[in-house]
């Protein structure tokens, strides 16, 4: 008797069950898709730390024509000293298809934090920059490009 | 498709503490995995995904490349001259194939 009153419940459990990981697969679609990639890819990297936003020097174009070569540099200001330096960058974009563009890792010996590169960008969107120091505190900062001609391919 | 072929941009002298720039590019057509080529298919991904400098064998900057890096990757960083020395670069491709390219710096 027992035995069968368990397999009702767990056979409701079950209906429940998929109605609700079905629910919760769309909802999660639907959730993800609004969000911004970089700014949680940001939070995964900085494991949730305080990330301020301050002004870094990035510079990338108002508008770039061609999305296919985006001219990417920045320039942080920090010693370079074995007790202050930058060990990590990153350049993230919101709006490519996957956020990560590159990742930089410094070392004492470059004097200086800066580095120039070309991305492709797919559509009109942000980028970031964060930037660890070896304290592991984080900064960031962003800037919008427009761009005429998306350069992902597709 | 065209030969990969590295270059690269070291001043040959440097004076010490200055900081210089280095400047490198590499032939290479980084297929994202998501462009198609004239019949509609898609190209694999084929990317170089790292990047490193050691400057005489100590490594002293690095870079993780993505998708997002166009074709050709350029990178130019700076670098403080305190003694004479070699560069050694590396590329390293999807496919496990490594770039190198060495160049020399004279400090006075």
């Amino acid at each position: 008797m027992k035995q069968i009153k368990m397999k009702i419940i767990s056979r409701r459990n079950v209906l429940y069950l998929l109605g609700g990981t079905t629910g919760s697969v769309l909802f999660s679609k639907y959730a993800l898709s609004k969000p911004n990639l970089a700014l949680n890819k940001i939070k995964e990297i900085s494991k949730n730390a305080k990330v301020d936003e301050v002004d870094l020097f990035l510079d990338v174009p108002e508008i770039a024509e061609n999305g296919n070569q985006v001219k990417v540099s920045f320039d942080i200001e920090s010693p370079m000293t074995e007790e202050d330096f930058v060990k990590t960058v990153y350049i993230l974009a919101d709006g490519n298809p996957a956020p990560n563009v590159a990742k930089f890792s410094f070392t004492t010996d470059i004097g200086a934090c800066s580095a120039t590169t070309r991305m492709r960008l797919s559509k009109t969107q942000n980028i970031y920059l964060l930037a660890e120091y070896n304290n592991g505190n984080f900064a960031m900062t962003k800037s919008k490009v427009k761009v005429t001609i998306g350069g992902c391919g597709g | 498709m065209s030969k990969i072929k590295p270059r690269g941009k070291v001043p040959k002298t440097a004076s010490v503490d200055e900081i210089i720039e280095i400047k490198t590019l590499i032939r290479h057509p980084m297929h994202s995995g998501r462009m198609k080529d004239k019949d509609g298919k898609k190209i694999p991904k084929r990317i170089i995904n790292k990047f490193l400098v050691k400057f005489n064998g100590k490594q002293v900057f690095g870079m993780d490349l993505e998708p997002s890096i166009s074709t050709n990757p350029y990178i130019a960083f700076p670098f403080k001259a305190k003694k004479t020395g070699t560069f050694d670069f590396e590329w390293t491709d999807d496919n496990g194939d490594k770039y190198n390219m060495s160049r020399k710096m004279t400090v006075s």
